[in-house]
């Protein structure tokens, strides 16, 4: 509890909030998706959070082809075909992600687009259902382990150790396990007080360049500059000379793959990966892209890191079972008292 | 305008619906094809056909995205299941847990609505999923007053004076008690259509700028449509308590029910109550009904599903799941490409409103043709 303590800790606040950061970063890349298309075709996306939830799949199935599933053969395994292994994953699955949403945009979104706007949004829900299904026939209905690759490249002989019943009830004490866990977590900070995984880095080493891209390539080149015309005025940008399909198409392929990147960032840090996942996810990225002001990309940023901070913390001062209770009030406090989110533009509704 | 069925099919289909336990031949018969039911399901779909008819008000009528109806679907249940279970003190019986159980849940809808109704149409839609995903999360973790995850039970049966029913054993005392409600929900929505506050309602959807400046208010209305809704969900909510004798568990009010409603809603045709309720009666009738009988069927003709291993040239390539051999395995692909092909080529729904419908596809004026053919 927060005031129990006589002194207060002030690491684990750091860490909580270190720990609230990068997973800000990774809903803040799933938000990016939803932002950008609705900023452009004023789409809540539904399916965003599935698309993402197949590419973990993909992941998942690329990481078995190196026969990497089990955990015992992982521990036997060469560094350079985990390395491989890692990188076909970022290349395969955001092209993926890419690709299906391009397709899903000129299946089922093209022909809507002068439709009534709840059209396009059911069926979004729509292909949403058709992923979920998907997922439940590709990785069924439970939850599948994904293989830890990352502390096996941080060079310790982690993988032997979690799971193993049998260790587990060996395991005298609690603390001989956190020991081991924290030894599989190796902190890159040395002794500091606060623990920076590998893990960590990684989730940061590929959000903030892939953000720092996208915002040269919507601020400084012809296609972002396109873009932001679209968002602004469809019609006016058609007319400039704009081909907007082409704009729209973009904005799928660059939604999807963001998504596919993190869908494998999510894989090999949370290790865990369902058919449900999807929906949860998307909810949350969903909620940091209103959150910041839906159709605005930094308020994508800003709105993850917000949702990711307000789970750690939340989840270390108030109780786990009350986070994703305390996102959404967060959510409605926020709504009420600035009505178009964070850093959303007071636009007055069209007339 | 010729109509198939005439102007009064909706009430046709509740006179069959009425009298089908009166002739327990059917349900035996339907029992010994399929050895299920019918009259044991159709209770649980009238009370989701009230639950869309309330949803209908809030985006059918006033044209607002509310994607959480089923929090106040289980605030209802669960307003029910505190007064009527015996581990409470009050159990104050079905009828006033009803009429209470409605007025809490129109007066959550109020609380939300107040503040957030100013909201623009989408982050109006994520306050209202917000709160459906707060309602969810706060029964699920308010383990002592709403028993967690295993939900408050037993919910006595209704009590009607002067009759004894055996509610437990037979279906049909609550199948006409929620036909009834259905049917009374029905008529009240059909007259507040006609009344002075429907047509204040269609008004601020069709354009709230004009209805502003025609002197409605509009904030006023919506905030009404969003009680209204809210405390007729509820109703809904107290009825399925009583139906399923608990309140089952806070999963059954979560965001997928509230999605499942819109779709009923689309697919049928949003504003029209006879394609609200052609809605809930196909989406729920496939998923609650048809798609169990007919994975019976499967498994009677072809036994118990197993998994397939595919192998091209010796190599196992992949296995094919159980659940792919399975109707139900397949039931959110289905729901899937039903929802994308109206939206394709019915976007108004099944059974469109007049007034949709003529939006959608308005009739050529007459004296153009007139006109036309003079020339």
């Amino acid at each position: 509890m927060l005031f129990a303590a006589e002194a207060f800790d002030w690491n684990n606040l750091a860490q909580q909030a270190l720990n609230g950061l990068t997973l800000g970063a990774l809903f803040a890349l799933i938000a990016l998706g939803y932002t950008m298309v609705y900023g452009i075709v004023e789409l809540i996306n539904f399916a965003h959070g599935d698309l993402f939830m197949l590419g973990s799949f993909l992941a998942l199935t690329i990481v078995g082809f190196f026969g990497l599933e089990d955990p015992n053969a992982l521990a036997s395994a060469a560094t350079w075909k985990v390395i491989l292994a890692i990188v076909l994953c970022f290349l395969a699955v955001p092209v993926f992600c890419a690709g299906l949403n391009l397709a899903v945009d000129r299946v089922v979104y093209k022909p809507l687009r002068n439709a009534p706007k709840l059209a396009p949004l059911v069926s979004a829900i729509g292909v949403s259902f058709i992923f979920m299904n998907a997922g439940l026939f590709w990785g069924g209905p439970q939850d599948v382990n994904f293989p830890d690759l990352i502390p096996n490249l941080a060079g310790t002989e982690a993988p032997n150790e979690p799971e193993t019943p049998a260790a587990d009830a060996a395991a005298p004490a609690p603390e001989t396990k956190a020991s081991a866990k924290s030894a599989a977590l190796k902190n890159l900070l040395g002794d500091s007080p606060i623990r920076l995984t590998a893990k960590d880095l990684l989730i940061l080493g590929v959000t903030i360049p892939l953000m720092i891209a996208l915002t040269i390539f919507v601020k400084a080149t012809p296609m972002g500059k396109a873009m932001r015309a679209t968002a602004q005025n469809p019609t006016a940008a058609r007319l400039m000379g704009i081909n907007t399909d082409r704009v729209i198409s973009t904005t799928f392929v660059v939604g999807g793959g963001l998504a596919g990147f993190g869908s494998v960032i999510y894989a090999l840090s949370v290790n865990t990966v369902s058919y449900q996942m999807g929906f949860q996810n998307g909810l949350y990225a969903f909620t940091a892209a209103v959150l910041g002001g839906i159709g605005n990309i930094p308020g994508a940023v800003v709105g993850g890191i917000v949702i990711g901070l307000v789970r750690t913390l939340g989840s270390a001062y108030i109780g786990e079972t009350w986070t994703s209770a305390l996102i959404f009030t967060v959510l409605i406090i926020i709504l009420v008292f600035r009505p178009s989110g964070l850093l959303g533009a007071r636009t007055r509704e069209k007339v | 305008m010729k109509k198939p069925f005439g102007p009064n099919w909706p009430f046709a289909i509740f006179a069959v619906l009425a009298i089908f336990p009166l002739f327990p031949v059917l349900d035996q018969w339907f029992f010994q094809a399929t050895s299920r039911s019918l009259g044991d399901q159709l209770p649980t779909l009238f009370i989701f056909g009230i639950l869309a008819l309330a949803l209908n008000v809030v985006v059918g009528y006033t044209g607002l995205l509310h994607l959480g109806i089923a929090a106040f679907f289980g605030i209802g249940a669960y307003v029910t299941g505190i007064l009527t279970v015996p581990a409470y003190p009050f159990e104050v019986g079905f009828w006033i847990a009803l009429v209470l159980g409605t007025l809490f849940a129109a007066g959550a809808g109020g609380f939300l609505g107040l503040p957030t109704l100013r909201l623009r149409g989408d982050y109006l839609a994520l306050v209202t999923l917000g709160f459906g995903e707060v309602v969810k999360f706060s029964l699920r973790n308010l383990d002592s007053i709403t028993g967690g995850t295993r939900g408050l039970n037993p919910v006595p049966p209704p009590s009607i004076p002067g009759l004894s029913l055996n509610w437990a054993e037979d279906y049909k005392p609550f199948y006409f008690l929620s036909l009834a409600f259905l049917v009374g929900t029905y008529l009240l929505l059909w007259s507040l259509e006609r009344s002075r506050l429907g047509r204040a309602w269609v008004a601020v959807r069709e354009d709230e700028l004009a209805a502003t400046c025609m002197g409605l208010n509009a904030s006023r209305l919506k905030l009404v449509a969003f009680i209204f809704a809210a405390g007729l969900a509820g109703l809904a909510g107290c009825l399925y308590a009583s139906r399923m004798t608990s309140t089952v568990a806070p999963d059954a009010y979560d965001f997928n029910r509230s999605i499942f409603l819109l779709c009923c809603l689309i697919l049928g045709g949003l504003g029209s109550r006879r394609g609200v309720l052609f809605g809930v009666f196909l989406l729920y009738g496939f998923d609650n009904i048809l798609s169990p009988i007919v994975d019976d069927l499967i498994q009677r003709q072809y036994g118990t599903p197993e998994k397939i291993p595919v192998t091209v040239g010796g190599t196992q390539l992949l296995t094919l799941p159980a659940n792919m051999f399975t109707f139900t395995g397949w039931r959110l692909f289905v729901f899937g490409v039903v929802l994308i092909l109206v939206m394709r080529f019915r976007p108004e729904g099944l059974i469109p409103s007049d007034r949709v419908k003529e939006e959608f596809h308005p009739e050529p004026n007459p004296k153009a043709v007139v006109d036309g053919e003079a020339l």
